[in-house]
């Protein structure tokens, strides 16, 4: 009989590197102040003290650097997973990204892989302002090469953590800032989520509502809210950009003929326009409204709370968009 | 700095190499010349896509340096990284293969002349950006301090790289992690078309190395003896668990940054001032003077070269193009 405990989204993904590191010797991680401050969000908490500094390792403030290190430890044998404190950081290693880790196995014809996962974390939601609340993961996805994943829960945390270290290819995992402290039941027992399938985390047969991250939660609410209007929103969490998982999208928009996205990310080419392009590419004769999209302004993140909640989506936008997709009045 | 700086004077007194050894490496720079010879003409007849980046003139260093590694070791080089990958024993054929775009190229003709890599001979990749390769060298190292089994890292880098972001992230880490690791800058004075006086104010690019506590030692990079011997040290420090050794061996750039280039930033003197000194000729009379190989010994062994780099280039002219089906494997 499988039994259940309550944990923190940060002490999910703690679980996941700790099982991992303890099955296989050659995961190591690297970081800054992941091993005796534990991270700045606490997410490596305990973990040098257990598999010591040969595993446990503090980097210098050059993210270039020790992204390529991981890179060329992964292509020598190792699993690392390397941890970049904010997923704004990410923009001045953006050649060993990009360039060097999504492209290694190609340009050797397959001679070489990269099981490298790279651990982020973004969003807004806590004031940190323009450089360090973006949601950058359409970069990520644009360039083939390397996967994308974005845990909404715990639970999702901990299984898609445990299969990105075991994928064999470069991972970007971004975990949300505002989700850490976040509890709830996961199993007591190992468990995986693979890369590619989304999840419906509320059925419903009205709109199909598309989102991923933090803005899951949001979704959530909103269809709580739109349920005390007799509409029943199904709302799908994505939970990896690459692979990227239409099939279930389009089944779900097949049912409920309405498409909402909703992303952090900024409106304008946001993953939400690919979704939107793929669904009426693939799907057009289904849809009895246009897809419409929620995202971020068009702007950077201002530090101001007030204006921060005014830039990113919210609960009511979520709303509106809903309502205006079934020619309500909003 | 003093400590940390050392201007490496090879003993001819003390000095000495058997015929065999003498040998390997008028094989290995000749290999590499006749290789890069026939590229140009290959690239000359429109045979090849992108650009072509020539090792002639520095190929001492990458003998030298190769002919103390071992096939487990690790090693990441740059757009001009033929060199190297020969020195440590990649088949011409092969390479001719990849540079033509054939399957039976390395990277079955989806790397090409920037990208070489050979995961059998520990080399983990040519590389198309400037200064990239250094830290993923250094990651390789990490590996190999992790396993333990007495593996080592080299990455070569011209001097351009020495002002990239990535090559002091790079040095920092394997000098506080101790890292097995030997740094080989090859200084062939020009960052691409930009002489690196210009774009440097240290005269001696190793300075760079010793300011972050590392060893480091400048070469003559056109004496493949020095080269060896220098890098034998270094080499020795890394497997003993001592750390990381930077080597700047100082070399010329006989061809231009890529074939085509104009050259317009340097005189028709100082490149024919230079091919005086160039390595090869300078390792014959070597040979000669040291009675080490005759002049017919050597000239047999470069015809015999030349003769087997024209094979090897012929057939892979003739080998197959990989199939459509090739577009969408190894993404992952």
């Amino acid at each position: 009989m499988s039994t259940k405990k309550i944990v923190t989204y940060a002490e999910a993904i703690n679980e996941a590197l700790r099982e991992e590191m303890h099955s296989d010797p050659d995961v190591i991680l690297l970081g800054e102040d992941i091993g005796s401050y534990g991270g700045v969000f606490k997410v490596t908490k305990g973990l040098l003290d257990e598999f010591g500094r040969d595993r446990v390792i503090d980097t210098p403030i050059s993210e270039a650097g020790f992204i390529g290190a991981g890179i060329g430890a992964a292509m020598t044998g190792m699993k690392p997973v390397v941890e970049i404190m904010w997923v704004d950081f990410t923009l001045v290693a953006m050649d060993q990204i990009l360039n060097q880790a999504a492209k290694m196995s190609y340009m050797s014809g397959g001679q070489t892989k990269v099981p490298l996962v790279i651990r982020t974390q973004g969003g807004g939601g806590r004031g940190n302002a323009a450089q360090h609340s973006q949601s950058l993961e359409t970069i990520f996805a644009h360039v083939p090469g390397i996967k994308v994943v974005l845990p909404s829960t715990p639970y999702d945390a901990k299984g898609l953590l445990k299969s990105s270290i075991r994928e064999g290819c470069p991972v970007i995992f971004i975990e949300h800032k505002m989700l850490y402290n976040q509890k709830a039941e996961i199993p007591s027992e190992e468990y995986f989520i693979p890369l590619g399938k989304a999840d419906i985390k509320r059925a419903g047969k009205d709109i199909t509502i598309v989102s991923i991250s933090r803005m899951v939660h949001f979704c959530l609410d909103a269809a709580k809210e739109l349920q005390k209007e007799g509409i029943e929103a199904e709302v799908i969490d994505l939970r990896t950009l690459v692979p990227l998982d239409l099939e279930l999208v389009k089944k779900s928009v097949q049912k409920t003929h309405r498409l909402l996205i909703v992303h952090e990310a900024t409106k304008s080419y946001g993953w939400g326009a690919e979704v939107a392009a793929r669904i009426q590419e693939e799907a057009f004769d289904e849809l009895d409204a246009p897809v419409y999209r929620v995202g971020a302004e068009d702007v950077p993140i201002p530090y101001n709370l007030n204006l921060e909640k005014e830039t990113l989506p919210q609960v009511r936008d979520i709303v509106d968009a809903v309502r205006n997709s079934l020619y309500l009045s909003i | 700095m003093g400590e940390w700086l050392q201007f490496f004077e090879l003993n001819e007194q003390s000095w000495s190499w058997d015929q065999q050894k003498a040998e390997e490496a008028w094989r290995k720079m000749n290999v590499i010349r006749a290789f890069e010879e026939k590229s140009i003409e290959l690239y000359k007849q429109g045979l090849m896509g992108g650009s072509l980046h020539s090792y002639i003139g520095q190929e001492a260093v990458a003998t030298g340096v190769c002919m103390n590694l071992n096939t487990d070791d690790y090693i990441t080089m740059t757009y001009r990284g033929r060199g190297q990958a020969i020195a440590i024993g990649a088949d011409p054929y092969k390479l001719f293969a990849e540079m033509l775009g054939r399957k039976d190229g390395y990277c079955k003709g989806k790397g090409g002349p920037m990208h070489i890599a050979c995961r059998e001979l520990g080399i983990l990749g040519a590389n198309g950006i400037v200064g990239a390769g250094i830290p993923i060298a250094v990651g390789s190292a990490l590996t190999a301090k992790y396993r333990k089994k007495g593996q080592i890292a080299v990455t070569f880098f011209g001097d351009g790289a020495t002002n990239q972001g990535a090559f002091h992230e790079a040095l920092n880490l394997a000098a506080i992690l101790k890292l097995p690791i030997v740094f080989v800058c090859e200084n062939n004075l020009y960052s691409e078309m930009t002489p690196i006086k210009y774009s440097t104010l240290n005269e001696d690019l190793a300075e760079r190395g010793a300011a972050y506590r590392i060893p480091s030692i400048v070469v003559d990079g056109n004496d493949v003896r020095a080269v060896f011997e220098a890098t034998k040290a270094a080499v020795n420090r890394a497997r003993l668990g001592e750390g990381p050794t930077f080597i700047e061996a100082k070399t010329y750039r006989l061809a231009g940054h890529m074939f085509g280039d104009a050259e317009t930033y340097r005189s028709k003197e100082e490149v024919a001032e230079w091919r005086q000194k160039e390595p090869i000729k300078r390792f014959q009379q070597v040979c000669l003077q040291e009675q080490l190989l005759d002049e017919q010994r050597l000239n047999e062994i470069q015809n015999q070269i030349y003769k087997e780099i024209d094979t090897a280039a012929q057939q892979a002219m003739e080998a197959e193009q990989p199939g459509m089906e090739e577009i969408f494997t190894d993404v992952y």
